[in-house]
């Protein structure tokens, strides 16, 4: 090499020179990827934030915490939505964190390697189902199944308890709150597997087989050595759970009764953000209805940032009381 | 530079000849874009037009409310809505508006023992049932309209369409026509603040959710009813006549209408007088503006229009829609020639 570099001192300077300049083309470029984000995301916030501004300074506040929901007299309040999306995206993390953490669990764990495969693509595989054909199933097969069968008995039974009793009361529609909760949960399963299973699987098998080695069941392995180890990453797949479970629409729309009203019992219809906004955008004439539908759009994104910024926090927090 | 810029190249040359493809699509073309409700007709004769004379349309469903805004925005050469607009929403944006086709709103019900169309409602009680004031079945009121029929002590699981909709504001329209306590609780609109019940999407969830669910009532396009043979209610019009949803009498409501003397052919078919009328029946509308910029593309779309009018009957009936009568299509000619110009003036419409 260093007779090259005597013999031919000028081409590779010139070399290097490019390559240089190519390195920092490379950067502009990637940097300006980057950027075209921020700009997009600034672009869709400016032009939401414009859009729902009749609507949030006709309300104001009241905005939040009004029920009313009526286009006929064009009075707008997003608290049934909000409620809705809510507590859908509560029932989906009940449903889709212990199954997918039970998945993941197994495939990592305790799964025979023949099987191994198998379970893990049909688990994606879920994954790849439109949202639309989950809403169609859901409507046709799952809602009901659970109307003549599940409901009946959920309100005999739990129904006929103190407390939450209240949670499972009125006639068994097949459709309402808790079925778009559990399609949800069915929904975002996937993705907490997946996410799940992968990060389990990059524990060091050191770590794993010396603390089998002390004699350690299965349970104190995965507790206390497996989850410790991964804490981030599943933190990060049960939020991209929860953010898709807050945003999915369609699916939604099909089965939770689309009716914008709260109620204490999860079998009766409600609404979410998403199913009201795919429900009435089209169809929305009057300038106040359509930026009320924006302002809800905002309201989503708000959610779903908040939730972010709070699994961030968390994150932090869990690392900083490690470091101690 | 050399592989940056032939790294860049080929991207951004593709990107260039797939707009240039895009811009120059077929110009011929009729564009329009709307109502959901008459989409399928629409489609049909766009199909047995394109065939006859090589001109195609671009008809985008995305909804009434979309269709409004685009025509007002000169997007499209038509825009379509299922709720007429009103003389001052014309005359603002200087569009014209007309009646192209019509359906009507059954009540579909699920009730265990009766045979389609046996049960009879009128519209008062019909509204108190969308109010949440009757309940079961064997209610009084519905027992008076409903002598020597046996109904069963069910109780009534209301469904309604919640996606905004022609349907809705059909249904609500007629309600608030008949019950003065409907109107001041809920109102007419594409969608509607229900004080019970549950809400299905699309005609197909609201069909669904009523088979699926004893005791239901719900209400869907006619044509629902009819290819799904379910279950529905007569109807008892403001002549005090019972009848039964079906083409005829569909076409006795726009029959009896009084199309000429209302501005923008803004009639609302619901309620409408005549022994054999069906009350819940309704027009859908097309838009257009009075001053055409590109008269060309309007003249397409007119003769389009004109050719459905004269011979689009057969496909609509076909598809279960009603034609408008041919004395409105004659009506409808007239305002073309009269209102929709170019810019010297001059019709955009041959007649």
């Amino acid at each position: 090499m260093a007779d090259l570099i005597i013999a031919e001192p000028a081409a590779t300077l010139s070399r290097a020179g490019r390559y240089q300049r190519q390195d920092r083309y490379f950067q502009w470029l990637t940097g300006g990827f980057a950027l075209f984000v921020l700009l997009l995301l600034g672009g869709i916030v400016l032009s939401i934030l414009d859009g729902a501004w009749p609507a949030l300074r006709q309300f104001g506040f009241g905005f939040l915490v009004t029920e009313t929901w009526n286009p006929v007299t064009e009075k707008f309040g997003a608290l049934a939505p909000i409620f809705g999306t809510l507590v859908t995206s509560i029932i989906a993390m009940l449903v889709g964190v212990p199954l997918g953490f039970g998945i993941a669990l197994f495939l990592t764990e305790r799964c025979p390697p023949v099987l191994k495969r198998p379970l893990g693509i049909a688990v994606e595989l879920l994954a790849g189902i439109p949202s639309i054909i989950y809403g169609i199933w859901g409507l046709f097969v799952l809602a009901p199944f659970l109307q003549h069968h599940v409901q009946p008995f959920l309100i005999d039974t739990l129904g006929e308890l103190p407390w939450i009793g209240a949670l499972f009361q009125g006639p068994p529609y097949g459709i309402g709150v808790l079925t778009a909760g559990l399609i949800l949960g069915i929904m975002v399963l996937p993705f907490i597997t997946a996410i799940t299973r992968d990060v389990f699987d990059t524990v060091p098998p050191l770590l794993r087989e010396s603390a089998y080695g002390l004699g350690c069941t299965t349970w104190e392995v995965v507790w206390n050595v497996v989850l410790p180890y991964t804490r981030a990453g599943v933190v990060g797949g049960i939020m991209l759970g929860l953010g898709r479970a807050l945003g999915e629409t369609m699916a939604v729309t099909f089965v939770i009764g689309n009716a914008h009203r709260i109620s204490g019992s999860l079998l009766a219809p409600g609404t979410t953000i998403s199913a009201a906004i795919a429900n009435e955008f089209t169809e929305a004439t009057g300038d106040l209805y359509t930026s009320s539908l924006i302002a809800l759009g905002l309201l989503l994104f708000v959610i779903t940032f908040g939730v972010l910024t709070a699994a961030r926090l968390m994150l932090r927090h869990l690392e900083r009381r490690r470091g101690a | 530079m050399g592989i940056m810029s032939r790294f860049l190249a080929a991207p951004v040359l593709a990107a260039l000849v797939g707009f240039g493809i895009a811009g120059v699509a077929p110009a011929a073309d009729i564009s329009g874009a709307g109502a959901t409700f008459p989409y399928p007709v629409y489609a049909k004769w766009a199909d047995s037009y394109k065939k006859e004379t090589g001109t195609g349309l671009n008809y985008q469903s995305i909804g009434s409310g979309g269709g409004i805004k685009q025509i007002k925005a000169k997007t499209v050469t038509f825009g379509a809505s299922d709720a007429p607009l009103k003389e001052e929403e014309l005359k603002q944006d200087a569009l014209v508006q007309w009646p192209m086709i019509m359906g009507g709103a059954v009540p579909a019900i699920n009730v265990p023992g009766l045979n389609p169309g046996e049960l009879t409602l009128d519209g008062p009680t019909l509204a108190r049932i969308y109010l949440g004031e009757i309940t079961k079945w064997n209610d009084p009121a519905i027992a008076a309209l409903n002598k020597g029929v046996k109904l069963p002590n069910t109780a009534i699981a209301v469904v309604y369409r919640s996606d905004g909709s022609g349907t809705n504001f059909l249904f609500t329209n007629y309600l608030s026509k008949v019950s003065k306590d409907f109107e001041g609780k809920v109102g007419a609109a594409a969608s509607v603040q229900w004080p019970t019940g549950i809400g299905a999407k699309g005609n197909e969830g609201v069909a669904n959710m009523v088979k699926q669910t004893a005791g239901a009532i719900g209400y869907v396009e006619y044509a629902y009813v009819k290819q799904n043979h379910m279950n529905y209610a007569g109807l008892i019009n403001p002549a005090g006549k019972k009848v039964q949803p079906e083409a005829k009498s569909f076409q006795a409501a726009a029959a009896n209408a009084d199309w000429a003397h209302t501005p923008g052919y803004a009639v609302i078919l619901t309620n409408q007088p005549g022994a054999e009328s069906w009350p819940i029946t309704g027009a859908s509308f097309i838009l257009m503006h009075e001053k055409v910029e590109d008269p060309a593309a309007a003249a397409e779309a007119l003769k389009f229009f004109d050719w459905a009018y004269k011979k689009g009957g057969k496909e609509a009936e076909a598809l279960d829609y009603v034609p408008m009568p041919a004395s409105v299509a004659d009506m409808v000619r007239k305002t073309w020639a009269e209102h929709i110009k170019d810019a010297n003036g001059k019709p955009v419409h041959a007649g």
